[in-house]
């Protein structure tokens, strides 16, 4: 293998040395339980709140709003089914969500289906935007959360989240936000985007798996999901990971550190879908031109499917994913997808390149000697292409 | 949800067997539809009851193209009334094994043969149960069997 071009941050990131480094004394000498009044309890406890308080740092909010997780959709259920039974309390038994959201939040709200809540699924237009005027339909004094997420994991599209707070808060709705793919891919800001709730994983910006979180404004009061000892001010049970959170805290002041760095990969992604567009006849940009992730490049190819694309790109020592229903073992392509109006035929044939800080120029050129052929080679397999060309 | 292939699944993948068209095909047979991410279409060359040559195109995952590769070399030099009881098990079992949500794929390989063998029985104007039957699964929506698990 000549090069390995790893172009699937969306799904998890390398870890960090930094952060490794970071965590380790936690791991080895510093063992103790932050609950613990002993001195090694102390120790634990102090680094745990000052952990608490970096993050928060970053994120423009209070230490006391940050709670720790064990990963991002953790906290999607936290947010969804704690506002939503707290909701209730008050005579509110309506969600407002998105069609977009990742499986966490959507998988959440068809439980509080079962439990007998009304869940809103707004539509979305071609670049994947929130339909505000659905949400502006929906809502009610009913109405006890709306979650929308910040930005798409699969077309990178960032929502207008500021207005969608405005109004859910006209209504007297909490406002929930998924911000695990926006994190350390554009500035975040718990007081510019008007939030109640935001929830973040560690994996995404180069921790180990295993670690999130969920900030929730002062003041607001949702049940809990986790029943335990009292930890995280009683709102989350379970001996805090002080190692991963130590981890945590390190990572997300670094992600916060590069945000300049990402105007250069906005540029690099740019230079990714103009030439693969470019290069590949019957190819077309899924998601915005504007507004969108700088890391994310999403593409879809007539007339073959992405699993056999994937497979072939791995060969050549490039990791990236797909929508194809094929690769992720559902009837469906990718719901997303679906949602902004792209058929399902073309939806099987799409690729997601999730890039970051530390691809480089030749990296993507090195995507962009490999794809062309790859995608030529399934082309000439396949009777879709075949029949496409016979009909011209 | 496991997701590895076997290495006669990447073998067969990478270095497919017998793709292409057969210009003066005796019987051609396509099954799936891109709605599901999956067509496969065979083209047979068929001399006094033996299939000489068989080749393939198909859209789909690693599997349907492994799958759709090894079936053609099974029924190639064989009898129609072998190829008629070409079952997905034994495309299966000579891939070394597919991954459950996969099977549905091996499925196809062996429709696809039975749907061009039909269509042999049919241009030689020869009535045989098997032209029923494939009538029968072009005509289904195929709706084929997947799991609902997901990472």
């Amino acid at each position: 293998m000549e090069r390995y071009v790893y172009a699937d941050n969306a799904a998890t990131t390398p870890v960090s040395k930094e952060v490794v480094d970071a965590m380790m004394p936690y791991l080895t000498d510093k063992w103790g339980n932050p609950s613990s009044l002993h001195a090694k309890g102390r120790e634990a406890s102090i680094a745990l709140e000052d952990a608490r308080a970096r993050i928060a740092a970053c994120l423009g909010a209070d230490a006391k709003e940050i709670y720790f997780t064990s990963c991002g959709s953790e906290s999607d259920n936290w947010a969804l089914k704690g506002a939503a039974l707290a909701g209730k309390q008050k005579g509110r038994t309506h969600i407002i969500t998105s069609k977009i959201e990742h499986h966490a939040a959507l998988h959440a709200c068809a439980w509080l289906e079962k439990q007998g809540f009304t869940v809103t699924y707004l539509g979305v237009d071609t670049n994947g935007v929130v339909s505000i005027e659905e949400l502006k339909a929906a809502i009610s004094d009913k109405t006890a959360l709306v979650s929308v997420m910040l930005a798409n994991n699969e077309i990178g599209t960032i929502e207008p989240i500021a207005e969608i707070a405005k109004i859910a808060h006209e209504h007297g709705a909490l406002m929930f936000t998924d911000a695990v793919q926006a994190i350390g891919n554009i500035p975040v800001n718990v007081k510019e985007l008007g939030v109640d709730m935001l929830a973040l994983s560690g994996h995404k910006i180069h921790t180990p798996k295993g670690i999130g979180a969920l900030y929730i404004k002062k003041g607001v009061r949702i049940d809990n999901l986790v029943d335990g000892g009292g930890q995280e001010r009683g709102k989350r049970g379970g001996t805090e990971n002080l190692p991963y959170i130590i981890g945590l805290a390190t990572a997300i002041e670094r992600a916060y550190a590069r945000l300049p760095e990402m105007e250069r990969v906005a540029k690099l992604r740019d230079y990714l879908i103009d030439n693969i567009l470019a290069a590949i006849p019957h190819s077309t940009l899924n998601g915005p031109r504007e507004g969108r992730l700088p890391g994310n490049v999403n593409i879809g190819f007539e007339y073959i499917e992405g699993e056999s694309m994937l497979l072939l790109l791995d060969f050549e020592g490039i990791a990236a994913s797909t929508g194809s229903a094929c690769s992720s073992a559902s009837l469906d392509p990718s719901h997303v997808l679906l949602a902004i109006g792209v058929p399902h035929e073309r939806a099987h044939g799409s690729l997601r390149l999730s890039i970051s800080t530390e691809t480089t120029k030749e990296d993507a050129d090195y995507i962009l000697e490999k794809l062309p052929p790859i995608v030529q080679r399934l082309r000439d397999m396949s009777p879709l292409y075949e029949e496409a060309m016979q009909a011209k | 949800m496991s997701m590895l292939y076997s290495e006669q699944v990447m073998d067969h993948f990478t270095h497919p067997r017998n793709v292409g068209v057969i210009e003066d095909a005796d019987g051609i047979g396509e099954i799936g539809n891109a709605k599901c991410g999956d067509i496969m279409k065979m083209y047979l060359k068929i001399e006094k009851g033996i299939i000489v040559d068989a080749k393939f195109k198909t859209f789909g995952c690693g599997a349907a193209v492994a799958t759709s590769s090894m079936a053609t070399e099974m029924i190639k030099g064989k009898s129609i009334d072998d190829a008629l009881t070409l079952t997905n098990k034994a495309v299966i079992e000579a891939l070394g094994g597919l991954p459950a949500v996969k099977v549905h794929c091996s499925v196809l390989a062996e429709e696809a043969v039975k749907c061009a063998l039909a269509d042999y029985y049919k241009k030689q104007g020869i009535a045989h149960p098997v032209i029923a039957e494939a009538e029968a699964l072009m005509g289904a929506d195929h709706d084929h069997e997947h799991e609902t698990t997901e990472e």
